[in-house]
């Protein structure tokens, strides 16, 4: 067979390449070296012919990915659209570096991802990936136990760090297996909102800035996406997570969700998925009738949010720009004249009545044509298209995709990405979430009016010791107790528990799905 | 040894099989009947064949899908490939409805076709399990061979076949049912009124595209799939069964290598399948009596295909390739029929600015493997490895910064791929325009084939109209040594009229 040709075959020239100093013209973009790595684990899984062939050179630069891949692969381009935005204050890095000694709750998140106490592959076998404060980027981390994985983020104090997928093998060893030999098992399904998705419709902020009126918005996308997890694909174990600044991230964390292969995946995020188009196309909701019940649901759900936030906060349609494109949505063209004429009479109509204006010139008859029931589908499309979730769904898409992890700090903000109740969604405020700072100022506060608390001791206490001594009354508090972080921490470790709990149970079933794959017929 | 037809197998391996009529699996002597036309290969075969019948069957299997490939490769409708398929089917591998005899399933015609497909099957997953590459390819055309028969299937067999399967799809009761009325019209296109189709539950990770397109109703986890959309849930199933037993097998190969009778025949097999393109076979890009040797490339090169031509430019700017650009454009050149002495001479002229020990030590034996001059056994029987054919080429990684492998139309950005189309001259605005149509379209091959199209459209032309050539030998082209020798022979009609 030609791809079992032994490695001894390959003939191995390993002082070929030089760098050619006038490369000629490709579209590889040069590139970060995040998009080389994200990329290798592609090119991993590809036939690895002409790597035993020609197994000689350059492959360091090898994966490089073309410019219009990059969006998609890389988990960072997020950010990058941040840097735009105006900075406040950057984390500095004995800050940072205090934060990971005193507040980090390395232990938990070890049990999120473990799925137990016990070390087991499920975190061993987990990558992750260090934002550096060089902004150098290390894909391919693992780490064996909580205590390896909290020593070296506090060796190498990363800005940030991302978690993606756990693989068949542990990741750092990827160098030494053959091709294709590395390949990711499972991952958390993720979603990813963000409020620059919004930017044609909020008309209180732009870019990275945000205020509450425009956080509803992700607030709102919760609350449909959270709904059809649930009811529609049965998950139940789904932590929401701020992202640091004008967005949220949802980690679905049952086994079920974690084994997808990316065609599921890409399965729920079609399902989901409804805006199509950018800001510059035309009507970008097309719904067929009967609505499907997702949809029926989510208006149901969105209707009041497009009366208070569309209609009043962001007051949407009140310039003339904004309703002529609210025009343009709207099927009849009898009505529209009749509409425009209205409105250009009165230039500083209010959102709320133009929304009125819409039903109550469509009664007064001035048009013959037009179907009450064409112009409530209309409406309904342009309540979805301006309330409903904006998914940056490539995210979803793919396993190997990273995602930052909850807990660490925004570098822009200074906010700690701490998780979203999502039964409580309208009660989380993004801008009284603790920032680093404060949070440290917090402790050296709690401190000072409690001095018998040892504060040099209590140094080493990361904040996340098994939950073990809430019954003895004299434990010295954990430094986060101390801090406004207690409360996410806490609703962190509610989650792990029921999480748990579900592993513990269905654990034994899977053990049996395994033997029942070895017995299996292994003739042919 | 032979390697341009697989029919034939090698005189001297037949004298030693010949006598040897081994058994190949279980020693289970065993006739299974098949009651069902169809199958699901979910039991392996456990009766004894020749190797003869072995070999025989797999290749006439892999015949039908290499053309079911090529094929969805082509694009070609459903019909189309109807159309093409059901005589080879005939041919190959027919396979008859029980109502086709007046013994039903018990006719001895019957059984023997349905061994025959049984097993062959089976032989060539053998073949095909041993990497995700051949894996998923094989999958995808079984799957595509399933469907086709399904579908042609009688539709009461069909039914008695389905219920043999014992799928695990719940029915959904009466009384759930008409609770759930109003829900299931409205997430199912097309239906009117509940009661006229009977539904099932399933876990909503059988029907993918369903959930995908929105066109069902989902409850916490379980998809309510009305009746018809049986077809797409036996094909998913169909696909799921058959890539798990590929993974499988795979990982029970190593066992299998041992037997050394059915390791050759095996790698026979997937070679013609596998790293090599099922549409393209070993010595079809030689164009005889053409001036194939290393002083004629440059000339040649206005017959490439953009891929190699940019392979070739660079190396003329650069006086180097890099690694990957070698092997593409080595394995090209031999596929035009250039020897491996010329290739040698070929490389080393174009290396400026290396000595001959240089040369030697690092690039030499790399051109002499790619020729399966050296390397292992497999490597020097296979005769190296074969001419990447498009789909190699496309579905590969993206090159990095200052490699120039791959294919312009998808890994140029569109920019950079117009520019060089410009530099070749090719320069029509509208042209222009549909290649870059194709390419955000992602139908790279078909861009490369409209500027085929376009700069050859003269001698397309002529060829039609004066009848020498007909339309299969001006398909589309799936292969950069396709589409070197056709242009080579158009451009020749001028001067002699026939085509090789
Ligand atoms: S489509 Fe095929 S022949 Fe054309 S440039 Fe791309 S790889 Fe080469
Ligand atoms: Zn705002």
């Amino acid at each position: 067979m030609p791809h079992s040709v032994s490695p001894g075959e390959s003939p191995s020239h390993r002082n070929d390449e030089e760098v050619l100093p006038d490369a000629p013209p490709t579209d590889a973009t040069p590139s970060g070296p995040e998009e080389k790595e994200s990329e290798a684990t592609e090119n991993d899984t590809k036939d690895r012919l002409a790597d035993l062939l020609f197994d000689d050179d350059d492959d360091d630069e090898f994966p490089a990915s073309s410019a219009p891949d990059t969006k998609n692969e890389n988990p960072a381009s997020r950010d990058a659209v941040d840097s735009s935005a105006p900075q406040p204050a950057h984390v500095d890095t004995d800050t940072m570096l205090a934060f990971y000694q005193r507040l980090f709750p390395f232990r938990y998140l070890f049990q999120w991802l473990n799925h137990g106490i016990v070390p087991s592959p499920d975190f061993g076998n987990r990558e992750f990936a260090l934002t550096l404060q060089n902004d150098a980027y290390l894909r391919y981390q693992s780490y064996a136990t909580a205590d390896l994985f909290r020593k070296d983020i506090l060796r190498m104090n990363p800005s940030r760090f991302e978690i993606g997928p756990v693989y068949n093998t542990n990741p750092r060893d990827r160098k030494t297996l053959r091709g294709g030999q590395m390949k990711p098992v499972s991952k958390e399904l993720v979603f990813d909102i963000d409020l620059t998705d919004y930017d044609d419709i909020r008309s209180c902020c732009e870019k990275a800035n945000i205020c509450g009126k425009c956080w509803t918005f992700v607030t709102m996308a919760m609350k449909v996406v959270d709904t059809a997890l649930r009811d529609d694909f049965g998950f139940q174990h789904i932590l929401w997570v701020y992202s640091g600044r004008r967005g949220a991230h949802a980690w679905v964390c049952d086994p079920r969700a974690r084994s997808l292969p990316d065609d599921r995946r890409r399965a729920i995020a079609g399902y989901l998925d409804l805006l199509r188009g950018g800001a510059q196309s035309g009507k970008r909701v097309n719904l067929k009738r009967p609505l499907h019940p997702h949809m029926s649901r989510s208006l149901e759900i969105l209707k009041p949010y497009f009366a208070q936030t569309t209609l009043v906060d962001q007051d949407t349609f009140v310039s003339s720009e904004q309703a002529q494109r609210l025009l343009a949505l709207l099927p009849d063209k009898a009505l529209n004249d009749a509409l425009r004429k209205k409105w250009e009479s009165s230039p500083d109509r209010s959102s709320t009545n133009k929304w009125a204006d819409i039903d109550s010139l469509a009664k007064t008859g001035k048009s013959s044509t037009l179907k009450t029931s064409t112009l409530r589908e209309a409406k309904q499309d342009i309540v979805l298209e301006y309330t409903y979730p904006r998914l940056d769904s490539e995210v979803s898409k793919k396993m190997i995709h990273l995602l930052k992890s909850p807990f660490v700090i925004h570098p822009g903000t200074g906010r700690v990405c701490v998780p979203i109740d999502a039964r409580k969604a309208e009660q989380f405020d993004p801008l009284s979430v603790p920032t680093v700072t404060q949070l440290l100022g917090e402790i050296d506060a709690y401190d000072a009016e409690n001095p018998s608390n040892g504060a040099g001791d209590a140094v080493d206490g990361e904040g996340s010791v098994p939950n073990d001594s809430d019954v003895r009354g004299s434990r010295k508090l954990q430094d986060y107790e101390k801090t406004s972080l207690k409360p996410y921490v806490d609703y962190f470790r509610s989650f792990i528990a029921g999480l748990l709990k579900e592993e513990r149970g269905g654990k034994r079933e899977r053990n049996e799905d395994m033997t029942e794959v070895k017995t299996e017929s292994m003739e042919f | 040894m032979i390697r341009q037809d697989f029919h034939q197998v090698d005189p001297k391996r037949r004298a030693t099989l010949d006598h040897k009529k081994k058994q190949f699996a279980a020693p289970v002597y065993k006739q299974q009947d098949y009651p069902h036309r169809l199958n699901f290969y979910e039991v392996p075969p456990t009766a004894e064949i020749t190797l003869e019948q072995f070999e025989q069957w797999a290749i006439d299997r892999l015949r039908i899908l290499a053309e079911i490939e090529a094929c969805s490769y082509r694009n070609k409708s459903p019909a189309e490939t109807e159309a093409h398929i059901t005589p080879l089917l005939q041919k190959y591998l027919p396979l008859s409805s029980n109502t086709s005899s007046s013994l039903g399933a018990t006719d001895q015609r019957l059984k023997n076709e349905r061994q025959k497909d049984h097993y062959s099957h089976f032989i060539l997953r053998l073949a095909f399990s041993a990497t995700e590459d051949l894996r998923r390819r094989f999958a995808r055309a079984e799957t595509m061979l399933f469907r086709f028969r399904f579908q042609k299937d009688d539709s009461r067999e069909r039914r008695a076949f389905i219920e043999s399967l014992n799928l695990d799809w719940e029915p959904v009761s009466d009384e759930e049912r008409r609770e759930l009325s109003e829900h299931l019209v409205n997430a199912t296109p097309g239906l009117r009124r509940v009661d006229e189709e009977s539904w099932y539950k399933v876990d909503w990770e059988r029907v993918p595209e369903l959930v995908e397109r929105r066109s069902v109703f989902l409850y916490r986890g379980k998809a309510y799939v009305p009746g018809r959309e049986q077809l797409s849930m036996i094909i998913a199933e169909f696909t799921a069964r058959l890539e798990r037993s590929l993974e499988l097998t795979s990982r029970a190969l190593p066992r299998l290598d041992e037997d050394d009778r059915l390791t050759p025949i095996l790698n026979h097999l997937s070679k013609n399948f596998g790293s090599a393109e099922s549409v393209y076979s070993e010595g079809e890009g030689f164009v005889d009596g053409a001036p194939i040797t290393a002083q004629n490339i440059d000339q040649l090169s206005q017959h490439f295909p953009l891929c190699m031509r940019s392979l070739h430019m660079s190396l003329r700017k650069n006086n180097h390739l890099k690694h990957y650009g070698r092997l593409q454009y080595t394995l090209f050149l031999k596929g035009i029929g250039l020897s491996l002495e010329e290739c040698i001479l070929f490389w080393r002229q174009s290396f400026k600015g290396f000595t001959d020990d240089e040369f030697n030590s690092r690039y030499k034996y790399n051109i002499r493997h790619a020729y399966g001059d050296v390397g292992g056994d497999v490597n020097r029987r296979g005769r190296g490895y074969p001419p990447y054919s498009c789909q190699k080429i496309l579905g590969d990684s993206n090159p990095g910064v200052g490699q120039t492998h791959g294919c312009p139309y998808r890994h140029f950005s569109v920019d950079n791929l117009i520019g060089l189309l410009q530099s070749t001259g090719v320069s029509d605005r509208e042209l222009l325009r549909g290649v870059r149509e194709d390419v955000e379209k992602t139908r790279y091959h078909i861009a490369c084939n409209r500027v085929f199209e376009w700069t050859h459209k003269a001698e397309i032309k002529r060829v039609k109209e004066d009848g020498t050539w007909n339309q299969t030998d001006l398909d589309t082209i799936v292969h950069p040594n396709t589409y070197f020798k056709r242009s080579y022979l158009l451009k020749q009609v001028g001067r002699a009229p026939k085509k090789a």
